[in-house]
């Protein structure tokens, strides 16, 4: 049931996580390797993105240069110079990969393959079959970066459901949600129909699909609380994620 | 690795964007309009079989969750005709506050008003100035009066929406609230926040000195409603009265939503308004015009009696 009283109508949110850009920013250089980390699982896949369809930088090229992007994130402490009063970090990224990205080259040479990358694995072959279906479409570089960084954002998010899921015994719950909302075509499955591939009842499909969705809504907005300095920077950028502001 | 299309993308967002209402008498059916705050959608109320309108935060925010709470708050003190009523206020299991109230069905008065003739937007208005002035009776500022906050129902039904900038200028126990707005409560946005729509807003409301505002900010807004719904070269006294509502000093306007209102009757009602004084041959006029019968008597006796006395001094 709803809860309508007035103690639940007023209790606290959830506390602010540990922002990754405060953990980049800090001293310790551990803390900045795992924030480095958490950044780069939100962004690495727009970043790829934005290299092979507005810089037409070819799948290898773009691999690369994704992973010494982040290396040079941390390397030459980019995100000192980032101001949330100025910009939003998405912003602010994506004018620092068109500087590396024009330098390319120079930078690849540079670094050390992979050397301070984020200790994330990049599944750049399975985001080059999505990228190049995107290929013919004549988008701006900023509708491009922000549809990416939000296909990022939430694949990130499904990962870390699918680990919530699998640690708390609710692996159905995590297979009805990819079974409904991921793998559908246009025509989505019935609740009644999953209720009989699953072997529950509808109810209980009804149920575990509503605590799929609310878990991944908690997890998306985690995520973007780690990859953002401010909260009004956080409430901007999550109106943009849940599509609440039109197309 | 999960890999998302532009479908799926898309389904994902709505999912994640849509209320959570999993355990609650509600199911989603629709959605029937946005704003700032949150997302009205049409809902299914299972135990009672009809259909409501249920208003649910985008985001978690305490701030915007105390405004929508305020605004449930000031719908609920408001019984009146013109007013939506509220049925139930709560939280989700996904955090999120939430109201029902009466679902309208109808059309805004800024997409409506061009199928109206002036009559019957006058009688819209006057609809919308009795609900205000129950509201500022009650001790309610609305705030944010414009047309797309009028809605016409399909039998004619005229209800003041989205009070989610109302001000409550005193308590449940009429005490008064302070100038300084000490004993506003928390959503009750007031002195330092810049409400209300440009156009409709009155100059006091601008610049963040809304806490100031009073009655008299809501006739201001009436008065910008009024000029909205007037044809081009609208009767003069209509003008005038639209004028004195949007006077840029509070002393200047009716002192009241009820004053504009009976303004407003007088004029459907061929008498004198308060804000087009009249000389001899205006007045003449307005009454020939209110008694057209006893008017073409008259002026057919008068003709009359200047034949017969052009006649007989001949």
């Amino acid at each position: 049931m709803p809860r309508t009283d007035d103690e639940r109508l007023t209790r606290g949110f959830p506390p602010t996580r540990h922002s990754a850009l405060a953990a980049i920013r800090g001293g310790d250089e551990e803390q900045r390797r795992r924030g480095l980390s958490a950044l780069a699982a939100a962004y690495w896949r727009p970043v790829y993105g934005y290299l092979r369809l507005h810089w037409r930088k070819p799948h290898d090229e773009a691999a690369d240069l994704t992973q010494e992007f982040f290396a040079h994130v941390l390397e030459k402490d980019l995100l000192a110079r980032f101001d949330p009063a100025r910009a939003r970090l998405r912003t602010f990224l994506r004018a620092c990969i068109d500087r590396v990205a024009a330098g390319g080259d120079r930078a690849a040479r540079r670094l050390k393959r992979g050397g301070g990358a984020a200790a994330v694995p990049f599944d750049f072959e399975g985001a080059r079959a999505e990228v190049e279906k995107a290929a013919g479409s004549a988008e701006s570089a900023d509708v491009l970066f922000e549809r990416e960084w939000a296909r990022g954002l939430f694949a990130a998010a499904l990962e870390r459901l699918r680990e919530l899921c699998a640690r708390e015994g609710k692996s159905q719950h995590f297979a009805l949600l990819e079974e409904y909302d991921l793998e559908a075509g246009a025509d989505r499955p019935s609740y009644a129909d999953l209720a009989r591939r699953f072997g529950i009842a509808t109810t209980d499909v009804t149920n575990r699909l509503a605590w799929a969705r609310r878990k991944l809504r908690e997890v998306l907005l985690d995520l973007l609380r780690e990859c953002t300095a401010t909260e009004s920077e956080l409430r901007e950028e999550a109106r943009t994620l849940l599509g609440l502001d039109g197309p | 690795m999960t890999h998302l299309d532009d479908a799926a993308l898309a389904r994902l967002r709505q999912s994640v964007r849509e209320p959570d209402l999993s355990g609650t008498r509600y199911r989603l059916a629709g959605v029937a309009g946005s704003g700032g705050m949150g997302t009205v959608y049409v809902a299914l109320d299972t135990e009672l079989g009809r259909r409501v309108a249920l208003k649910v935060l985008d985001l978690e925010d305490p701030e915007t969750e105390a405004r929508l709470r305020r605004e449930a708050e000031v719908l609920a003190r408001l019984e009146h005709p013109g007013i939506v009523p509220v049925h139930d206020v709560g939280r989700l299991g996904d955090g999120r506050a939430f109201y029902t109230m009466k679902l309208v069905e109808g059309e805004p008065l800024d997409r409506s008003a061009a199928c109206l003739s002036l009559p019957e937007r006058l009688r819209v208005f006057l609809r919308v100035a009795e609900a205000v002035a129950f509201a500022h009776a009650r001790g309610v500022l609305h705030r944010d009066l414009k047309p797309q906050n009028v809605m016409i129902g399909p039998f004619g039904e005229v209800l003041v929406l989205d009070w989610g900038l109302a001000k409550v200028l005193s308590d449940p126990r009429g005490r008064a609230e302070g100038a300084n707005g000490a004993n506003r409560a928390p959503g009750d946005t007031g002195e330092g926040s810049v409400l209300g729509t440009p156009g409709f807003m009155a100059p006091e409301q601008q610049g963040g000195g809304s806490g100031s505002a009073d009655a008299r900010a809501d006739v201001f807004s009436l008065g910008a409603l009024l000029q909205s719904l007037l044809p081009p070269g609208p009767p003069a006294p209509l003008r005038a009265i639209a004028r004195k509502a949007m006077s840029p000093r509070p002393d200047d306007r009716y002192p009241g939503a009820a004053d504009l209102g009976k303004d407003v009757e007088r004029f459907v009602e061929g008498a004198p308004v308060s804000a087009y004084p009249e000389n001899v041959l205006r007045r003449a006029l307005r009454l020939a015009k209110r008694h057209r019968v006893a008017a073409a008597i008259v002026a057919a006796y008068l003709v009359g009696r200047g034949l017969i006395l052009l006649f007989t001094h001949r």
